[in-house]
């Protein structure tokens, strides 16, 4: 490596940089534009589900158990007459579930026998279907409670569970997507500022004209390695600071590790994206295996909505070749649950491999000759 | 008659020129027809197993400081359970830390020394359960079966101890997917996935590769109208976008079982309008790039929001207001409604009617667009 | 020859293409001698590019060695590069960077201290005259001095060695003739330079000249040793009676005529054999021999048009000729923003007429064509194509024209065949019609070879053929050709000229732009175009006789062009 000619090719790929303003696009704009959209946009908490409340007989039970139901924050009662009106509701999609208290639910109640509240749901979004079904064994429970304290009798339920949730007490998706998020954006922002680079020096003549200099191959590769690498690290510490002053999500680890986590994913994904660039030499081929092989698998592969410990073995398998799976898991570590090394030491080793073999096989395919 | 005849005839003829050189310049080539049929096979099937928020085995860890039958019984409960794998049995408080930390375990139970002896002396006893949250939604989803394992512990215990009377309990239903499998939800959704990425990989860079190659002059000095250049080349995304996803709707079908409820015509009605969207969009965004390159971002710049934010794997209700008014912009929010009702609820065309004619508006406004660009974007 | 600045020994190369192999060289062997300027000449697909890269060791040969200054190409490290100067066809230069930028990265990819640069830098901005320019980008550079500026890159290092691959292809003659001083300047520094060329103009100013033909070396000679066998070989024809172009379809089939080209004085004649063959009024005066007569008579026998005797025929339509006005452009204007790219440009084309449009890069020209063919909106003015006017029912007026693009744009993917069948299919022919034009065209324009390759691996003076023909399917009324001949080899541009000849003869309207002025010759009118403006307007003869002064008493087109944009530029600059 010569330092004068490096010193030049980064500089060039640096003026171009600033002179395309897609590329400034790319590394600065997207982040914020995506990560704003997702952060606020994907959520799994659901809050002010539209359900419906059919009460056959009202009695002051009932309506003590509508008020605990309008209390809580996740859903939003609608009152209809008659159970068939409400599940024309239902098939319209205008609520999410039905909660139907009989004719007998405070007879029943009263005396303490079986008297089954029915709760009706859209299965149709199974996850939100189940979380929705917590959401209402929490507000009964809590009225049963609620009524035993008050009627001073004991406690009724034998056993009392005591949840210890922890690294996100709260449970809020936010806290454990938005990590997640900002690997997928990465993964996007890597592949896209180098797929495209090296094939567009092929389809110009630019390549041709490099060639004939005597500069080397790994000059060409490192030139280009360099500066998107700081655009991506500049792309990753904005997402970052908007992770933790925006979405409030707490970083537990080290900012550091963070750091090194961050170095070791952008070579992978840089190396990836170049490799893509040198297969294709052209930027249509290059840009169509870009969307193939990044967005789709980040988004359903990694972990980051999905959980891979969800899936068959065989997928389990496939999601080791992706290097957001890697990404993700230690981001998701590291903002919240801290510098786990026992986690950390494995994912970070799967991300250097990932980096060398692609940087390796990019730099072993591109001989400095044209054909 | 015979000159407007005469005339259709040639507009007719140009048009299926346009749509066999456009299925040539598709096909014919090996790198771009393998990006066309084979990626979005094996994601189809990938994305099928892969895309789910069902939980089975939930690793857990048991810490025991009670010799008592109940904690028996309590823990024989899980150990029945298909959702719960046990991991490990601890002695000591401090080793749960290090498996939870360390993912080894999602949750520990932990029942404390008079667990058997204070539920004898009918006294509600506390079990302790730990649980990592690092993915809430996991958590979330772990504690409710968590929950009912307790629920059903508790009914046990009532009936056999003399607890007395049982409080009344939740008759939970649930309509058009009664266990409540995620994959149901997810597979009909991956068709609209993968068809709005093909339809967009057709068209989005097809207008900006002629103008970059100069072909497209070529095209606009013959006596083709736009409105024949925009029909030439939405027929190939239409037909290609049509096959894939009848096939991936078949293997939704046949190899994943998801149940057919609804009507076919409903389900093809809305592919088409879908297709005609997503082409719209993607010419629209090929005619206003100049280059290969803008194209391309512009797809991506669309493909990536339409799918986060279409409601496929989070739900649009849990989107701030803002964003929700975002999505209706988005044609995949109204197909992911439609393949859903069809295939789950069985919805036929008259119900499905408001998320029909949205799409029609997306259609016309981005293909009347897109036309326009062809001569006026230079 | 130890030591000489290139040297290929038995050189053979393959390229591996979407169906089958191409031997782009075989068995070659040559070497250059020290401080010469040798001219690369050849057909399209000869293998000059393949040469030119092989020099600079971009590509490496199947067999065989290639040595530069007696280093093989195959050696690892990098000593060649650091001897030699390539400019790439398409320059290779950063179009987003600024010209000083553009010399600054290749300053530091040559290794030049920052002293050494700062000195060379100025030196070739002097020479190359970019120094006001150099803050400019290169993308804002006009084709002249984009290329000036490549070649400033190639020359930083001062290379001992300096290989230039149709450095003039799309450039203007002014340019080129800056181009030209510029190369005769590294000589005398005792640069060797290897130029490859589609201009016989600048064989003939090469010390040697290599001529390579499907990959083989066919000569390497001093132009005077490839001119001398042609002496008393050459004539120029006159007959009062009849136009030249009538006189010239007919010598050209005469017994004993190896060529016949149209020049302003006449037509041009090479003879097989010293015997002359005058028809009576003919008038014969001999003339001396030029590099295209010498190139013709080497290669012109294993060109396919001297097998096909009647050649534009049946295709080819038959229009009256009237002097029926088809063009009409009156104070035609174009802005781009405020930039006003066309002021006011008129002029008349008659049916059956060659009408050129000259230019320097940037003049305006070609905004003008897009224009004419309905692909850029007209801002002001009256414009009608075959009595339509073009500002309101333009697509009524396309199906009357034909149009060639300047890169030939034809679907690369797609075959001769497929790309005829679109066309003719968007161009309304159907059934019967539709096979028989096809097949017309497949054998007028001996494309049947080429039917089902595809059009990316043809030779680009097949693919001219190929766009030609698409352009002809549907019998247009009017014919665009845009640069038609820019980057194509000789033969197939004499090739071309016949054709276009032919089909102005049947009464079709031709409207060309070109930067080779040996064809404004075989325009009946022309148009010269400056800053937006029309310069000069008349026939070729009239507008010569413009720039006829003092210095130059017969001056050739390529003096008339350069003398009155230089002309007007000067009164451009006293007026601001």
């Amino acid at each position: 490596m010569n330092s004068q000619r490096l010193r030049g090719l980064i500089r060039k790929e640096f003026l171009q940089i600033l002179r395309d303003p897609s590329a400034i696009a790319i590394a600065f704009v997207m982040p914020v534009f995506l990560l704003l959209l997702f952060g606020y946009g994907v959520s799994l908490d659901s809050k002010h589900v539209n359900i419906a409340v059919v009460v056959d007989h009202p009695t002051p039970e009932t309506s003590s158990f509508l008020g605990s139901l309008q209390q809580s924050p996740y859903f939003n009662p609608i009152q209809y007459p008659s159970i068939r009106i409400a599940r024309q509701a239902v098939m319209s999609h205008h609520v999410d579930g039905i909660i139907w208290l009989r004719s007998d639910f405070s007879r029943n109640l009263l005396q303490k026998k079986l008297a089954p509240v029915g709760l009706i749901v859209n299965g149709v979004d199974a996850n939100n279907a189940r979380i929705l079904e917590g959401y209402i064994q929490g507000v009964w429970q809590n009225w049963m409670n609620q009524r035993a304290l008050d009627s001073k009798s004991p406690l009724l339920a034998p056993l009392q569970g005591q949840i210890r949730i922890w690294f996100n007490p709260a449970l809020r998706s936010q806290d454990y997507l938005v990590p997640g998020l900002i690997a997928i954006i990465m993964t996007l922002i890597g592949a896209l500022l180098t797929a495209l680079v090296v094939a567009r020096e092929w389809e110009r003549g630019t390549m041709e004209a490099l060639m004939a200099s005597p500069v080397t191959m790994g000059e060409i590769l490192v030139g280009k390695l360099v500066p998107y690498f700081i655009m991506g690290m500049g792309g990753m510490l904005l997402s970052v600071a908007m992770a933790l002053f925006l979405f409030k999500v707490p970083l537990v680890g080290s900012f550091w590790v963070l750091l090194l986590f961050s170095t070791l994913f952008l070579l992978a994904a840089l190396g990836m994206g170049l490799l893509i660039s040198s297969v294709a030499r052209n930027q249509f081929v290059a840009g169509q295996i870009a969307i193939i092989v990044t967005f789709l698998p980040a988004f359903i592969l990694s972990g980051f909505i999905f959980d891979i410990r969800s899936t068959p073995l065989p997928i389990q398998v496939i999601t080791h070749l992706f290097a957001a799976r890697y990404f993700v898991a230690s981001l998701q570590t590291l903002f919240l649950a801290g510098d786990i090394w026992p986690i950390l030491l494995w994912n970070g080793l799967a991300l250097i491999i990932m980096a060398l073999f692609f940087l390796g096989v990019t730099w072993r395919r591109s001989h400095k000759r044209l054909d | 008659m015979a000159p407007f005849t005469q005339k259709t005839g040639l507009m007719l003829t140009r048009i299926w020129a346009l749509v066999i050189k456009e299925f040539l310049a598709l096909l014919q080539d090996k790198k771009s027809r393998f990006v066309l049929i084979v990626p979005p096979l094996i994601q189809l099937i990938v994305f099928g197993y892969a895309a789910t928020f069902d939980l089975n085995h939930i690793p857990y860890a048991i810490y025991n400081e009670d010799s008592g039958f109940a904690s028996r019984e309590l823990l024989g409960h899980f150990q029945g359970s298909p959702d719960f794998q046990q991991v490990a049995v601890i002695e000591k408080e401090g080793q749960i830390a290090p498996l939870v930390n360390d993912q080894k375990a999602l949750l520990v139970l932990h029942i404390g020394p008079r667990f058997t002896s204070d539920l004898l002396l009918h006294h509600p006893s506390p079990v302790q359960v730990i649980i990592d949250g690092r993915n809430s939604n996991t958590a979330n989803l772990a504690l409710n079966d968590v929950n009912s394992i307790f629920l059903s512990f508790d009914t046990n215990w009532a009936a056999d101890h003399n607890w007395g009377g049982f409080p009344v309990q939740l008759a939970i239903t649930s309509w058009f997917n009664p266990n409540l499998l995620s994959r149901w939800f997810i597979v009909p959704g991956i068709i609209a996935l993968l068809t709005l990425v093909i339809t967009l990989l057709v068209t989005g860079l097809s207008v900006a590769r002629e103008r970059e190659q100069g072909t497209f002059d070529q095209l606009l000095v013959t006596p083709m109208t736009p409105a024949e250049i925009l029909i030439g080349k939405a027929i190939p995304g239409l037909v290609i976008g049509f096959l894939e996803g009848g096939f991936i709707a078949l293997v939704a079908v046949l190899w994943f079982h998801v149940p057919f409820m609804g009507s076919l015509s409903a389900l093809i009605l809305g592919l088409f309008l879908f297709l005609l969207a997503a082409i719209g969009v993607g010419l629209m965004i090929s005619s206003l790039a100049l280059t290969q390159q803008q194209g391309l971002l512009g797809v991506f710049l669309f493909l990536v929001p339409a799918i986060i934010l279409s409601g496929f794997a989070t739900p649009i209700a849990n989107m701030p207001e803002l964003v929700q008014d975002l999505t209706y912009a988005n044609p995949m929010r109204y197909f992911l409604i439609i393949v859903r009702g069809v295939f789950l609820e069985g919805d036929g065309v008259s119900l499905l009617w408001p998320q029909y004619w949205p799409l029609i508006l997306i259609a016309l406004v981005s293909m009347i667009s897109a036309s326009w660009l062809f001569r006026y974007r230079i | 020859m130890v030591g000489s600045p290139l040297q290929f020994l038995d050189v053979a190369k393959k390229f591996k293409r979407s169906k089958g192999e191409v031997q782009a060289l075989q068995r070659l062997s040559f070497h250059l001698a020290y401080g010469q300027i040798i001219g690369l000449l050849g057909p399209d697909g000869a293998g000059k590019s393949t040469l030119m890269r092989m020099a600079a060791g971009l590509l490496l040969p199947d067999s065989g060695q290639v040595l530069v200054f007696g280093i093989d190409t195959f050696s690892p490290d990098n000593r060649i590069q650091s001897q030699i100067g390539f400019m790439p066809q398409r320059f290779g230069l950063y179009e987003d960077l600024t010209v000083q930028e553009n010399l600054d990265l290749y300053s530091d990819l040559q290794g030049l201290n920052k002293e050494e640069s700062q000195k060379r830098q100025q030196e070739l901005l002097a020479l190359t005259a970019l120094d006001p320019f150099s803050k400019r980008y290169a993308r804002a550079l006009s084709g002249g001095m984009k290329q000036k500026l490549g070649l400033a890159c190639a020359l930083l290092r001062s290379p001992r060695l300096l290989l230039l691959d149709e450095p003039t292809v799309g450039v203007d003659p002014i340019a080129r003739r800056e181009l030209w001083e510029i190369i005769k300047a590294l000589k005398e520094e005792g640069t060797t330079i290897l130029i490859s060329t589609a201009y016989f103009d600048e064989v003939e100013r090469c010390d040697e000249v290599i001529l390579l033909h499907e990959g083989q070396l066919l000569g390497q000679k001093t132009p005077g040793e490839f001119l001398s066998p042609l002496s008393n070989h050459t004539y120029l024809v006159n007959r009062k009676d009849s136009s030249r172009r009538q006189l010239q379809e007919e010598l050209r089939f005469r017994q004993g005529v190896i060529d016949a080209r149209i020049f302003t004085e006449g037509v041009r004649v090479l003879c097989m054999d010293l015997q002359i063959h005058p028809a009576s009024g003919e008038n014969w005066v001999p003339v001396p021999p030029t590099f295209e007569d010498a190139f013709v008579s080497l290669l012109g026998q294993k060109n396919v048009l001297a097998d096909s005797p009647e050649l534009p025929t049946r295709i080819l339509p038959r229009h009256e000729i009237n002097p029926e006005v088809v063009i009409e452009v009156n104070e035609l204007k174009h802005f781009f923003g405020t930039f006003e790219a066309v002021k006011g440009v008129s002029f008349q084309v008659r049916k059956g007429q060659i009408f050129g449009l000259l230019g320097a890069n940037g003049a305006g020209k070609t905004t003008t064509f897009r224009m004419l063919c309905g692909l850029l909106p007209v801002s002001a003015g009256i414009l009608r194509v075959a009595g339509v006017d073009m500002r309101r029912a333009s697509t009524s007026a396309r199906a009357l024209m034909g149009y060639v693009s300047q890169k030939f744009s034809l679907y690369g993917n797609l075959s001769c065949n497929q790309n005829l069948s679109f066309f003719s299919a968007a161009y309304g022919l159907k059934g019967k019609e539709r096979r028989q034009r096809i097949d017309c065209a497949l054998q007028e324009f001996q494309l049947s070879d080429y039917r089902d390759v595809n059009t990316d691996d043809l030779p680009l003076g097949i693919k001219q053929r190929l766009a030609l023909a698409c352009a002809l399917l549907h019998d247009p009324l009017i014919l665009f050709l845009d640069e038609p001949t820019s980057g194509v080899d000789p033969l197939a541009r004499r090739e071309f000229w016949q054709r276009v000849n032919g089909l102005a003869e049947g009464g079709v309207t031709i409207l060309i732009t070109t930067h080779f002025m040996d064809e404004a010759e075989y325009c009946d009118n022309l148009v010269l175009m400056s800053r937006g403006e029309v310069l000069a307007q008349g026939s070729p003869v009239e507008i010569r006789s413009k720039a006829r002064n003092d210095v130059c008493s017969q001056p050739s087109m390529e003096d008339a062009f350069i003398y009155l944009i230089q002309e007007h530029e000067a009164v451009i600059r006293r007026f601001s």
